[in-house]
C-alpha cells in the first residue's frame, strides 16, 4: 500500500469510529427516553415569555470584519509554515524575503490599528 | 482475492481496535478531567465538591451521564432540525478526532503524520462549525449570539495560536509532533520561549471558551450561549466535546512546550518511568493550571477580550516570531544550518 | 492501490453530490454546509495525491475561514424570502458554456497524454531536487527564494485586501463611550484617601 495512504489511513478510520460513537449516543438517547412534546416545552426559551420577534435577525457589521482579517492573518500563518520548516536551510535571503513580507502585513496591520478597526465598542 | 480482502479486514480491524484504545482513555480521562473540575473549584471556595455517589463522589460524574441519557430530547419548533441533531455531534467527532496524531510516547501514536500540527490546527479551526451550527439552527436568540460571539471569539485567538506554533516551529524544522518532542532533549522550550507558553496558554484557554473566557455561555446574560435549547445526550456531547478540546489543549501545551514524554532530567530513577507517565502528569499539571485559573479570574467583558487578541497577543506573537528568528538566524542556531 | 481507489471514489462521489446539493437545497445555510463537506472531500483527494501540506491548508484556509465568512453573510440573509429556485433555468446557458470549457480542457490533456493517463508526468521539478524532502520542505525550498516575486506579491495582495475590508465594512457610530484603557490607569488626584474619625463624620 501507498506510504501517504498508510498514514491517513488510521485518520479516515478513526473519523468513522468517532462519528458512529457520537450517533450512537444521541440514538441511545432517543430509544431509551420519553418522548412528549408540547407546545410550550418546544417553543425557544426566552426567559418564560412568549417568543417575540424572530431570531434570525440583522447582526453587527463587526462579526464580517473580524472573520475577514482572521483570513487575511491565517493567510499569513500558512505561509510560515514552510518558512519555519525549511528556515535553517533558505539563508540570508530567505529570511529577508519573509521579513519583507511581515513587513507589507505589518503596514497593513498598522493602518487597522488607526483606522479603530481593532476597536470593539 | 479473497485473501487481499481478508488482510484489508484484519487491518481495518486493528485500526478501529487501536481507536478504541484511544477513546477509552479519553472518554475516562474526559470524566476524571470533569470530576477534578470540580474538585478543584469546590476547593479553592472551602466547599466539599462532590462527595456523595461512590468513594469520595468518584461516581458523581458517570451518574450524571447515565441520568442524561433518559432525559428527553426536545426538539425546538422553529428549529432546524437536522442541523439541530447534526451539531453536538460533529463536535464531538471532530474533538475526538484530533486525537488520532497524539504521540503519548516515543511511537506510540495512532497515524504518525509528517503535517501533524496542522492536522491539529486545522481540525481546532473546524471546532467553530459545531457552535455555528448549533446556534443558527436552534433559531432562538441567546444561541444564535452566542454562537456569533463563540466564533468571532475562537477565530481571534487562532491567530495568535498559529504565530505562537511558528516561534516552536522555527526552533524545530518539522511539523510532526514526535519530532517537536525530540527536538526538547536538551531544553523544553517553555525556558527560551516563556512568554510564547503565556500566550499560548492564554489562548488556549480563550480557543476552548474555559473561564475567564467563557463569554458565549456567560449565564449573567446569554443563558447558556449556543447550548440554550439543547437536553438530554446532545448537551452531553457538547460537553464532552469541549473537555476534550481542553485536554487537547493541554496535550498541545505539553508537546509543544514541557517537553512531552520526556522526563525532567535524563537521569536514572527518572528515565526508567515509561514515557507515558511523565505525559500524563505534565497533561494533568496543565489541566490544574486550566482549573485553577477558572476558580480564581472573573469573567472578562467581550471588548476586553478582542482587545486583548487583537491589541496585545497578535502583535506579541508577531513580533516574537520576528525575534526568535532573527535570533535563531544570526546566532546560527537554526535546525539544519 | 485498491485501498487508494475505494477512497477515490468515496471522496469524488461526496464531492459530486455536495456540490450538487449545494446549488438544489433550498436553504442557503444548507448550501454552505454542503460546499464545507466538499472542500472536506477536496483535502481528502489532496492526501491521495500526496499533497499533504496543500491538503491542511485547505482545510485551514478555505474551511477554517473563508467558509466561516460564507455562513456569517449567508445567516444575516433574510431567511423568509428564501431563494426562488423556479427561474434556475435562466442560468443554464452560462452553466453549458462553463462546463464545455472544463470538458475542452480535459480533452486537451488526454489529447496531448496520447490517451494513457499513465502518460501524465508529475510537473518535472524545475528549479531544485525534491528527493527525499517531505512537501513541505519542498514548498519551503523555493516558495521564498526562487518564486520571491509571486510570493510578495501575494503579501501586497493581502495589503490590498485588508485595506479593502477595511474601507467597506467600518462605520465610525458616534455617541459610543469607549475604554481607555490608559486613561483609566492614569487616572490620579481623583481619589481621597480619609480618615474618617468616629462619631464625626467626614464632609464631602
Amino acid at each position: 500500500m501507498d506510504i501517504a495512504i498508510a498514514d491517513y489511513l488510521p485518520i479516515l478510520i478513526f473519523m468513522f469510529v468517532a462519528l458512529a460513537i457520537s450517533c450512537l449516543f444521541v440514538l441511545a438517547n432517543f430509544l431509551v427516553a420519553v418522548n412528549n412534546p408540547d407546545p410550550e416545552k418546544n417553543s425557544a426559551y426566552e426567559c418564560g415569555f412568549e417568543q417575540f420577534g424572530d431570531s434570525r435577525m440583522k447582526f453587527d457589521v463587526r462579526f464580517y470584519l473580524v472573520t475577514l482579517l482572521f483570513i487575511i492573518f491565517d493567510l499569513e500563518v500558512a505561509f510560515l509554515f514552510p518558512w519555519a520548516v525549511t528556515f535553517g536551510t533558505l539563508g540570508l535571503f530567505g529570511f529577508v524575503s519573509m521579513m519583507v513580507f511581515l513587513a507589507i502585513l505589518t503596514i497593513g496591520f498598522i493602518y487597522e490599528w488607526k483606522k479603530g478597526a481593532l476597536e470593539w465598542q | 482475492m479473497i485473501s487481499l480482502a481478508q488482510t484489508y479486514f484484519i487491518e481495518v480491524m486493528t485500526i478501529i481496535l487501536y481507536c478504541l484504545l484511544i477513546f477509552v482513555p479519553l472518554l475516562l480521562g474526559v470524566v476524571m478531567a470533569l470530576y477534578a473540575d470540580r474538585k478543584i473549584w469546590a476547593a479553592v471556595q472551602k466547599r466539599r465538591g462532590p462527595n456523595v455517589v461512590g468513594p469520595y463522589g468518584l461516581f458523581q460524574v458517570p451518574a450524571d451521564g447515565l441520568k442524561f441519557i433518559f432525559k428527553e430530547i426536545i426538539l425546538p419548533d422553529g428549529s432546524d432540525k437536522t442541523v439541530f441533531l447534526i451539531a453536538p455531534i460533529i463536535t464531538l467527532a471532530l474533538s475526538i478526532t484530533a486525537w488520532a496524531v497524539v504521540p503519548v510516547q516515543a511511537g506510540v501514536v495512532l497515524a504518525n503524520i509528517n503535517v501533524g500540527i496542522l492536522y491539529i490546527f486545522a481540525i481546532s479551526s473546524l471546532g467553530v462549525y459545531g457552535i455555528l451550527m448549533a446556534g443558527w439552527s436552534s433559531n432562538s436568540k441567546y444561541p444564535f449570539f452566542g454562537a456569533l460571539r463563540s466564533a468571532a471569539q475562537m477565530v481571534s485567538y487562532e491567530v495568535s495560536i498559529g504565530f505562537v506554533i511558528i516561534t516552536v516551529l522555527l526552533c524545530v524544522g518539522s511539523l510532526n509532533l514526535t519530532e517537536i518532542v525530540m527536538a526538547q532533549k536538551t531544553m523544553w522550550f517553555f525556558i527560551p520561549l516563556f512568554p510564547m507558553f503565556i500566550v499560548f496558554f492564554i489562548s488556549a484557554l480563550a480557543e476552548t471558551n474555559r473561564p475567564p473566557f467563557d463569554l458565549p455561555e456567560a449565564e449573567s446574560e446569554l443563558v447558556a450561549g449556543y447550548q440554550t435549547e439543547y437536553s438530554g445526550m446532545p448537551f452531553v456531547l457538547f460537553l464532552f466535546g469541549e473537555y476534550i478540546n481542553i485536554l487537547l489543549m493541554c496535550a498541545m501545551t505539553t508537546i509543544l512546550f514541557l517537553g512531552g514524554w520526556l522526563p525532567p532530567i535524563d537521569i536514572y530513577p527518572l528515565n526508567a518511568v515509561p514515557g507515558f507517565v511523565w505525559f500524563l502528569l505534565k497533561v494533568i499539571f496543565v489541566f490544574y493550571l486550566f482549573a485553577m485559573v477558572k476558580a480564581f479570574v472573573p469573567r472578562y467583558r467581550y471588548d476586553q477580550l478582542m482587545r486583548l487578541g487583537w491589541k496585545v497577543f497578535l502583535p506579541l506573537s508577531l513580533f516574537a516570531v520576528v525575534a526568535t528568528s532573527s535570533i535563531l538566524f544570526f546566532f546560527n542556531l537554526a535546525p539544519g544550518m | 492501490m485498491t485501498a487508494q481507489l475505494l477512497t477515490f471514489y468515496l471522496f469524488s462521489g461526496v464531492i459530486l453530490i455536495s456540490s450538487l446539493m449545494v446549488i438544489s437545497t433550498k436553504n442557503p445555510v444548507h448550501s454552505v454546509l454542503f460546499l464545507i463537506l466538499s472542500f472536506l472531500n477536496a483535502a481528502g483527494l489532496f492526501v491521495i495525491l500526496h499533497a499533504e501540506f496543500l491538503a491542511m491548508i485547505l482545510i485551514i484556509v478555505y474551511v477554517g475561514a473563508v467558509a466561516v465568512l460564507f455562513l456569517f453573510v449567508v445567516m444575516m440573509l433574510d431567511f423568509k424570502t428564501s431563494i426562488n429556485k423556479d427561474n434556475i433555468l435562466q442560468y443554464i446557458p452560462i452553466g453549458i458554456l462553463i462546463g464545455v470549457v472544463f470538458i475542452a480542457e480535459l480533452i486537451i490533456v488526454l489529447i496531448n497524454t496520447k490517451f494513457d493517463l499513465s502518460n501524465i508526468q508529475v510537473l518535472p521539478n524545475p528549479l531544485s531536487d525534491f528527493t527525499g524532502k517531505s512537501n513541505t520542505e519542498a514548498i519551503g525550498s523555493v516558495l521564498y527564494t526562487d518564486y520571491i516575486l509571486y510570493f510578495q506579491l501575494s503579501g501586497v495582495i493581502l495589503l490590498v485586501a485588508m485595506i479593502g475590508s477595511i474601507v467597506l465594512t467600518l462605520r465610525e457610530r458616534v455617541g459610543v463611550k469607549r475604554q481607555v484603557v490608559s486613561e483609566q490607569l492614569q487616572r490620579q488626584g481623583k481619589i481621597d484617601l480619609v480618615d474618617v474619625k468616629s462619631g464625626k463624620g467626614v464632609d464631602i
